[in-house]
This record gives structure tokens, sequence and C-alpha cells, in this order.
């Protein structure tokens, strides 16, 4: 077996320098292993060696992240290790904020990391996109638990292994939701979940609910007559043709389509491109789903200010939260920046 | 009253000059067929062909698939209310072809029919790649709303279906499983020390082009009611819609449900199973909150301890589903969710789009945004064309050797909301 080289990061106090007093140790290395480094060696594979350790204080990383962080890589693309293990940093914070980092750093030169915090370390929901981190306790008291779990995933990273989930590895969610077979259909496994929390026994839920944001509605408008008012939906009315090529489901864009001059969206000039609806009645009035006829005649009244010259429209249909985050956010600075007073939603 | 399933167990299917089964074949007279489908008059024409297990075959769009039955002591066909006159299903004898069906495609009613490999990756993810497929390509007139096209692309699959059945009426069959359906109450005599279950049964009814009928009523205008688990096997329940292939319930699915299948199972052994409740997923939040009141009501009437919940489709569906679930619980009455996520192609985003304290028990059937490349196959039954525009495909998702990539929302049944697979995701 083709030998794989491991390095470990550690802080100064498990990298047997000193307590607090050193935590203003900058990086620096030896080509060897170091405290937990020993009983990891012993727990790897065999075909997998600790070339060396990086040491830092706490103090210093954390007060000098990006002097700390440039020395580090330099020291990685010395040893270019095929796994780095950092910690485990339990629930010290500075030092699993540094073990975060120096994972961070591994991941954008292509390297596997693990660590072991404990999930209440702050380094967890900082870095945890960036490396395993094998969960343990709060204290090193934890070791003997956290090192076999953290070599077993390394030794498999080094040997391009295939990574079990987070629960099969003991490591916390990186909040990535792969597909698996199984050995039960569904329906069996909802009975035998209703069975074991019916008698009041531990059971697992395939999917835990995420905690939901909940968007404070802003102020009202005092004074509608003087507010300019925009128009975005979900709903996917673009120009005829669909120049932006916005998908029927899972769209990956959205667009900006000038409605300057225009007193309503038409069937000759716009349709939807939305996959989750019948769009018969959308195609045949586009106003329906993105009522320009109504705002202009509220504008013609005087009852809203201006209706802004552009609408924005995607699909929601199969859009992931995360992309539809990401388009809102784009969407919304423009329209802030625009001037925009207020926005009308339209889904469908 | 008792309903007694007798299945006939088939494994293969030709084209004869009398539909039959002889031996373990399905012969199926092409020409006769033909003729009875296209008395309708919105379909121009019908294509039928044969997709085996294993062949190097892709159909799509597909619209539905239906298992072909038949009640050998009564006329007609199954589907009661719906392409036969009315009969109260779930009762009597009913025989089953198994390993065969019919799937319906052609021309694209929506964006939402979906693929089957018949070999290949993307036939471990459907479960119609294992049965014998008589595959209709139907090509409706011109001038045709996609309504229309969804109702005879529809009734053409039932029709079909029951011509199938009609060849099983004589048939004995391989076996039998009765089922005993008692009042409410003498469930709760027959077992009083097991946990008494019920099954809350959601059915897409958002409307343009997501429909499905109980005994041909449309459920967007129905009040949720009780069922008897046996009524899907007489296809009560019929699929009317075009929602993303990986979640819509088949009328296939409807007639083998395996929530009711496994609860009837297990009943009397670890659990009483004591009933149904269909409701629906209208879209407004007055219907919503009507039907997830009533639900619980029902769920409650029916004094069982706990219940499986099945949503069909995602996104707006997620909040009735939440909505069922809070409400139920709220009441002191267990609750399990079977759903599917969208959790995006790269599996970071929030799978459903709703959530409550109250749901802590979830069986996921896997994330329909999970992107699959599907080799070329030899023949595509239906039409390629549309596989960019269809849910879960996307612009250049065809490969110059006439390979796909599309996420497995476009496979039909990849991600089933009624636990019949065994595809789940998992955290990383």
């Amino acid at each position: 077996m083709e030998t794989k080289r491991i390095v470990l990061y550690l802080n100064q106090f498990f990298g047997q320098i000193g307590g607090e007093d050193k935590a203003d140790t900058p990086p620096h290395s030896v080509e060897k292993a170091v405290g937990p480094g020993m009983g990891l060696s012993a727990l790897l594979p065999k075909n997998c060696t600790i070339v060396g350790t990086i040491i830092c204080g706490d103090g210093y990383f954390n007060e000098n992240l990006e002097e700390a962080s440039a020395a580090v890589r330099q020291m990685l693309e010395e040893f270019a290790p095929d796994v780095v293990i950092a910690g485990p940093a339990f629930n010290a914070g500075r030092y699993g904020m540094a073990c975060g980092m120096v994972g961070k750093i591994a991941h954008e030169m292509g390297i596997p990391a693990v660590s072991g915090m404990y999930p209440e370390n702050p380094g967890v929901e900082t870095y945890r996109q960036y490396l395993y981190i094998i969960e343990t306790g709060n204290s090193a008291a934890s070791m003997r638990t956290a090192l076999p779990a953290m070599a077993k995933l390394a030794g498999k990273l080094a040997n391009n292994e295939p990574v079990g989930s987070a629960a099969e590895e003991g490591y916390l969610s990186r909040g990535i939701r792969r597909n698996v077979f199984v050995e039960k259909r569904g329906s069996e496994r909802a009975i035998e979940m209703l069975l074991k929390k019916l008698k009041g026994e531990p059971f697992e839920t395939e999917y835990p609910i995420p905690h939901f944001d909940r968007v404070e509605p802003a102020e009202a408008i005092t004074d509608l007559s003087k507010a300019v008012i925009a128009l975005v939906t979900s709903g996917g009315i673009v120009p005829k043709g669909n120049p932006d090529r916005i998908e029927a489901s899972s769209a990956s864009r959205y667009g900006k389509y000038s409605i300057e001059g225009i007193d309503s969206l038409t069937s000759d000039s716009f349709e939807t491109a939305h996959g989750g609806y019948d769009p018969v009645y959308a195609n045949d009035v586009p106003d329906r789903v993105v009522p320009v006829d109504a705002l202009r005649h509220l504008e013609k009244q005087g009852r809203i200010g201006k209706l802004f010259p552009y609408f924005y429209s995607t699909v929601g249909n199969g859009t992931s939260v995360a992309n539809a985050k990401k388009y809102a956010a784009e969407i919304a600075q423009e329209l802030v920046n625009e001037g925009v007073h207020a926005v009308i939603l339209t889904s469908t | 009253m008792q309903l007694t399933v007798g299945n006939i167990f088939i494994n293969d299917l030709q084209f004869g000059p009398v539909t039959e089964v002889k031996g373990k074949t399905l012969y199926v007279n092409k020409e006769e067929l033909t003729e009875l489908l296209l008395q309708d008059e919105h379909l121009l024409s019908v294509n039928i062909d044969i997709a085996h297990p294993g062949d190097s075959i892709r159909i799509m769009p597909v619209k539905d698939v239906i298992e072909p039955r038949v009640k050998p002591e009564l006329d007609g066909g199954i589907f009661p209310g719906m392409v036969s006159k009315m009969f109260p299903a779930g009762v009597g004898l009913t025989h089953v072809l198994k390993g065969v069906s019919v799937v319906t495609t052609g021309k694209i009613v929506g964006y939402q029919e979906g693929i089957i490999d018949m070999q290949g990756p993307g036939a471990e993810l459907t479960p119609f790649s294992k049965l014998h497929n008589l595959v209709i390509v139907a090509n409706p007139v011109s001038g045709i709303t996609p309504h229309q096209h969804e109702a005879a692309l529809r009734k053409m699959g039932l029709k079909a279906a029951n011509y199938l059945g009609q060849a099983a009426r004589g048939v004995a069959p391989d076996e039998s499983v009765t089922y005993e359906l008692l009042p409410v109450h003498e469930y709760h005599k027959q077992y009083p020390d097991l946990p008494k279950v019920a099954y809350v049964y959601m059915l897409q009814s958002q409307g343009l082009l997501h429909d499905t009928y109980y005994y041909g009523v449309d459920v967007k205008n129905m009040v949720p009611t009780l069922m008897h688990p046996t009524e899907v096997m007489d296809g009560a329940i019929v699929s009317g819609n075009c929602v993303s292939a990986c979640d819509k319930n088949t009328t296939y699915h409807h007639l083998n449900n395996p929530v009711i299948h496994d609860l009837l199972q297990r009943h009397g052994k670890d659990l009483c199973f004591v009933g149904c409740v269909i409701t629906n997923e209208n879209v407004t939040l007055l219907d919503k909150q009507r039907s997830s009141d009533l639900t619980a009501k029902l769920v409650e009437y029916l004094g069982v301890d706990g219940v499986i919940i099945s949503e069909e489709g995602f996104g707006n569906p997620d909040t009735d589903l939440i909505m069922n679930c809070t409400k139920i619980e709220q009441k002191g009455i267990k609750t399990v969710l079977i759903t599917d996520e969208f959790a995006g192609q790269d599996g970071t985003s929030q799978s459903l789009a709703d959530g409550s304290p109250s749901a802590t028990a979830i069986v996921s059937g896997g994330n329909a945004n999970a992107l699959i490349t599907l080799p070329p196959m030899e023949r595509v039954i239906g039409n390629i064309d549309p596989v960019e525009v269809i849910a879960g495909g996307f612009k250049g998702n065809r490969g110059a050797d006439g390979s796909i990539t599309v996420e497995l929302q476009a496979i039909i049944g990849a991600t089933n909301e009624l636990g019949f697979n065994k595809l789940t995701a998992r955290e990383y």
C-alpha cells in the first residue's frame, strides 16, 4: 500500500510548549508527531505516517489571522500531506476557530482535513463545510474516544475510501444531504419509527427540521401616493422566448425586464417559463401573475407614486431555498439602491 | 366485509391475435386496443409498444403508470366513477396482473412528465423498470388545451389497463390475500392491547394539471373523508396530474400504496390499523386550514394513538403536511411524516419549504435535486425532445452520445413519498 502523509495541527498547550503564557507563539513546525499525535499514530492505518506537526498559539492565530494562515499554508505546501488532522479542540473556542481555519486552508489546497470539537465550539458553525469535525465531549477527558474516530476517518480520506454519513462516522453534520439506498422501503421505515415513537423509545428522524427564518414585516408605508412600487415574481413571467433561459424548475437564475411605457403585459410579448402549473391562464394574460395593468391604473389615479420601470422574475418551482435567498438578496439590494419603497411579491 | 386480492404473476408481455393470459405471458391484441382507444375524439393516433426489464429503452415523457386489474364478479372495469360505472371499491374479489403495467406517453402535456429507463442507473431509481410495460404513445388532435390533453391521456391509460384487466377475469390466481374490514369500534375491540394507528393520505390537488380523483370526484372539491384501506386496490384513487415525476403518485402507486400494504401486513401483529383519512393539498390558505382542521378531527374521531402522514409533491404542499402534523400532534396523537427533499443539487439547501418543532419524525425519500447522468439507450419510446424543459432538466443536458443529465426529479417515482422505495437522504 502506498505510504500516505499526515500533518497534524496543534495549539501551544497540546503542542507541549506551554499554557496561556505561550498563547502568543507564532506558527512553527516539527517533523514528527507531538502530543495527541502519538496516540493518533498508533490508531492510523499502517500506511499513514504523521510526517510533521504545525504548532501555533491560540492567541497568535486568532489575533494575526492573515499572517498565521499564510504561514500555515506555506508549511502545508512544504509537507504536501494527503490529509490534515487539526486538534481535537473540544470546547476551546480559539483553538476550535484555529483548527477550522486550518481545515479551510487545506480545503482550498485540495487536501481533506479532520478535526474534533464539541458541538457548541464556534469553530463548528464557522468552518464545518470545509472539514470533517468529529463530535467530542467538551473537555480533553474525551480524548480517548475522539482519537479513534478521527484516525479512522483520516485513514479513509488518505486512502480515498468512501466516507459514510455524519451519523455513521461520528462527525458533526456539514449540512450536506446525500442520497443513499437503505435496506427497507420508506413505508416500513415510517411504521417502525411510529411504533418507537408510540412506545416512547428513542428514534432517529431521517430529516431534522431546521430552524426556520421568520422575517419581521417592514413598517407600513404611510403615504402610498409618493411611494415607488416594484413587482417581483416567482411565477416565471418572462419576455416571449424566455431570453434568459430561466429553467422551468430549479431555476439557476432570475431575469430583470423593462416595463417602461408598457401598460399591460399581454400574450403578444410575455409568457411564463414556470413548469409547475398549467400555463394557459398565465400565458393568456400575463398580468394575472405580474399585475402591471392594475399598478398602472393605481399610478394614473395617483394612489401610488410610481411603478418601478422593471420587474424581476424567477421560477419558484423546485428552486432551492439557498438559491432563492441569493436572488432575493441581489434583487433587494438593487431595489434599495434605486430608491424603491415597497415590493409586491407574487407567487403561483 | 372483506376483499380478496388474487395475484396472477406475469413474466412476459407479447403482442398476439387475442388479448389473454397464456401460461405466464400476457398477450395483447394491438389492433383491438388501438381501435378502443381511438374512440376518444381528442386522440389523433396511438402507437403501442412493449418495454421489458433490462431492455435498452428510455420511455419519456411518462404521464401515468397503471396496473391492470379486474373485478371478476362484476361487469366492466375498475376505477369506479372514473371510467367505469360506480360501485363500492375495496370489497369482494379483485384479480391483479402482477409484473405488467400500462405506461402512457406521447406529446408532453405540461413540463412535469418523467423518464423510465429500462436498464442502467436510471432503472435503479424507478420501480417501473422492473415491469413489462405496455407503452402507449398518444398524439392528441390539434387545438386541444393542456387540461383536455391531460384528461384524454388519463382516461386512455385507465381504459387500456381495464382492457388488459379483462384478461385476468377467468384466470386462477397464483396467490390470494383476504383483508377483513370492520367497523371502527370493532377494530378497537379486536386488538385492545396494540397501538391504534391510522393513515393520513394526502392527495395532490393544487389544480392546473395537479389533480387527483376519488371515485371520479376532483379532490380539490372534496373535504377530508374516511376511507377503507382496500378501496385503493380497486382504483378508487386515480392520478390526474403532471407534478414533478419523482414524487407524484402514479395510479400504479395508488393501487399498490405501500403504507396501506405494510400497515395491513402488520395489523394484529404489532399494531392495529383502524383506517385511512384522505385529504387534499389545495392552494389557498382557507382551504389548507379547512382541510387540516377536518383531517385532525377525523383522526381524533378514529380514536388512534398515532398516524402516518404521506405527502404528494413538494413546496406548496409542504405547508399542508406541516399543518396536518401540527394539528394532529396538538391532539396528543403521534405522527410520522413521509416526504422527500429539495436540498439543491449540492445538497446544502433547506430541504422543505415549511417546518415545525412538532415534526420530529420524518422519513425522507431522498433529495430530488441530486443530479444523475443517464447513459444513452438504443431506443427512445415517446419523445426525447422535451428533456431540457421537463422539471429536473436544464438547457444543455443532452450529451452528444445520447446520454442525458437530469435531477432525480425527472425520473418517475424516484423519491416517492408513499415510501415505495429504498432511497433516502442522510446528513454528510
